[in-house]
């Protein structure tokens, strides 16, 4: 890899770090509405999988879209003015949080129902193969999504027609506040995939570079033709499900613990250990980021409401 | 002119836009090699192969969701779902995902895509596999709901569905195949959203769509003998639901009957009346009727069931008593 994309990485990381982080202000100062799920602690898995990709790759996940968005090159301009329901957001202020995409960076979104995106996700891996495309559709969902009946519908169609998907399941241990071990009859996740005859890994999520090259590997399996992939990346949130969860469920020594393995920590450390950057690199870059995300802040908050006549645009595609 | 069945008609719409346009495929259960449950898609599979026919498993959340999905990416997938009563089980994509995504993502996505199913009773299937629930469908803003009831309409309605880019649930009736009519020769499509005058008279008016069409029909024949003048006018498509050819009609007879198969309670009569009074409350000469279900899951008993089912019988005796 080279110097520059090691940087970018530790860009996008810092940038979703510092988005979420003015999320959670600007949610307290009730500034955004709604429900606001937070990526902090994840960071290193959207990044490895979007470093991983070619530009005809599709991109799909949960309600936990913030940093996908990011990733995937939309503006941090257009993700803060998307939660402040502003005309200028991914959606033009019409889908908050949890609805974001971008289809000129190929993110088809950001969709709220548990595990519903999953079979969507094989319609548009299908709509690749059936135009002899050689794009791959990367879905991510969370553990929990794989206990519902939507994950084994796709899971098991992809198969049976061999469509070009990368699974990717983000355990990050727990379906809103309930454990992976009191809701999924195994543990480990991989083994869902299993049972249906697809190749599968387990990846650390906390490390940026080992989520890129497992990506690339099942990518690189994939686009020749060997069907969908399915990797369990292990990962955690720092913060609750969403905003205003009271934690009851888990020990903040548990977080402590997880924060000691924090990925923009990882990551920083890997890079200065093996001289990949200097550590008045990393801080330039933070401090961009920095700068940034606060003109980002300021777009959006200068940016206008959707004009009352949005209401009743885009119902529909066609005049009836 | 040709005098086709209704069977006919949705299967030459399908081969139709097939060959015009290679973006269009069929995707359900026992659609490819089994030739479709109720025969529509005979042959099909040997015309088209496996990658434009193709069989699913049965899964229903897996056939809407893939066709959302593949829809998405510019394709104009027809789905098929054996019978309506297996929507529910798809329940999510239909009406949470199909008519959102266009207008929660700020007119980005679009959804081409077109879900066929069977509805009604009348067919000794049970509670669980004989029902009318086209109502709830008609209830969420970006979904195109259609329930033709002759060859003509649907024929050029199908066509019209699938050239739409939007999702359309497109309602056909399993006593209906039979039904022969003549239709238009040539490329023709029927405009969604759009009511019709099946039948005109000056007396009563008679509002229905899809099966009731037939039976609404058949009793404005048999009135006709007793010297009453009905005209019949075909809903076609639930939503948008176009009300102009209805009230026009209503100002002009100032009496009507709504006729649907489904449960009165929170129905397509329900709406429609609502509607009329809405809008035409003044040239009210009687209180509007609804004929419709009887309030009961479908029994298998033949008797029983034909007696929950609207007959032609509950539609005369309703037109005498608002004439």
């Amino acid at each position: 890899m080279k110097k520059q994309e090691h940087l970018e990485l530790f860009r996008q990381m810092v940038m979703i770090r510092r988005v979420e982080e003015r999320a959670a202000e600007l949610y307290q100062q009730g500034k955004i509405g709604g429900f606001l799920h937070l990526y902090i602690g994840q960071e290193a898995v959207s990044t490895g999988l979007a470093a991983a990709r070619k530009p005809q790759d599709r991109l799909i996940t949960a309600y936990r879209d913030h940093g996908v968005a990011i990733n995937a090159g939309i503006s941090p301009e257009q993700v803060i003015a998307e939660l402040l329901g502003k005309a200028t957001g991914t959606s033009k202020g019409k889908g908050g949080s949890m609805h974001m995409a971008d289809t000129e960076k190929n993110f088809w979104g950001g969709h709220a129902i548990v595990g519903a995106h999953l079979p969507i996700a094989a319609g548009l891996a299908l709509g690749d193969q059936y135009k002899g495309e050689d794009g791959i559709t990367i879905c991510m969902f969370g553990d929990g999504a794989t206990n519902i009946g939507y994950f084994h519908e796709g899971v098991n169609l992809s198969k049976v027609w061999n469509l070009p998907v990368l699974w990717v399941c983000e355990n990050n241990r727990y379906g809103m506040g309930t454990t992976v071990e009191r809701a999924s009859a195994v543990s480990e996740i991989r083994q869902k995939a299993e049972g249906y005859g697809i190749p599968n890994e387990r990846v650390d999520g906390m490390d940026v570079l080992e989520v890129k090259q497992a990506a690339e590997k099942a990518l690189a399996k994939i686009r020749a033709g060997e069907g969908p992939y399915f990797l369990e990346i292990m990962t955690y949130r720092f913060q609750g499900h969403s905003m205003g969860d009271p934690e009851r469920y888990r020990e903040s020594e548990e977080i402590k613990k997880w924060q000691e393995n924090d990925p923009i920590g990882v990551y920083h450390k890997y890079l200065i250990e093996n001289k990949k950057a200097t550590g008045k690199e990393l801080d330039e870059i933070e401090a961009q980021v920095e700068k940034d995300v606060a003109a980002a802040v300021e777009f959006a908050e200068n940016s206008p409401e959707p004009a009352p006549e949005a209401l009743f645009e885009d119902i529909f595609v066609e005049e009836y | 002119m040709a005098v086709i069945t209704v069977r006919q008609a949705i299967s030459d719409a399908l081969r139709e836009e097939m060959e015009r346009d290679e973006n269009v495929f069929l995707l359900g259960e026992e659609i490819g090699v089994w030739g479709g449950t109720y025969a529509v898609t005979r042959g099909f599979y040997d015309q088209f192969g496996e990658k434009r026919v193709r069989d699913t498993p049965i899964a229903e959340t897996a056939i809407i969701g893939a066709a959302i999905g593949a829809a998405m990416t510019g394709l104009r997938p027809v789905a098929e779902l054996m019978t309506i009563n297996f929507a529910f089980s798809a329940m999510d994509h239909i009406v949470n995902e199909a008519p959102k995504l266009h207008y929660m993502f700020g007119g980005q996505f679009k959804v081409p895509m077109v879900i066929r199913t069977v509805g009604g009773g009348g067919r000794q299937l049970g509670a669980t596999h004989s029902q009318t629930p086209d109502a709830i469908f008609a209830h969420f803003p970006g979904l195109v709901v259609i329930a033709p009831g002759t060859p003509e309409d649907a024929k050029g309605l199908l066509k019209a569905a699938i050239r739409s880019d939007d999702p359309v649930l497109f309602i056909e009736h399993s006593t209906l195949y039979q039904w022969r009519g003549e239709v238009p020769d040539g490329d023709y499509t029927v405009p969604i959203g759009k009511s019709k005058i099946q039948r005109p008279g000056k007396d009563v008016t008679l509002v229905t769509y899809s099966k009731m069409l037939q039976k609404s029909l058949q009793a404005a024949d048999e009135l006709a003998k007793e010297g009453i003048d009905v005209e019949v006018v075909d809903l076609r498509t639930l939503r948008p639901l176009d009300m102009d050819p209805v009230l026009e009609s209503f100002k002009k007879t100032n009496r009507a009957v709504v006729v649907e198969e489904g449960w009165k309670s929170f129905g397509v009569g329900s709406e429609v009346v609502s509607r009329m009074y809405e809008e035409a409350f003044d040239y009210a000469d009687a209180p509007i009727k609804r004929v419709a279900q009887k309030e009961v899951p479908l029994p298998y008993n033949q008797k029983l069931e034909q007696m929950a089912l609207p007959q032609v019988a509950d539609i005369i005796q309703a037109v005498k008593e608002v004439r």
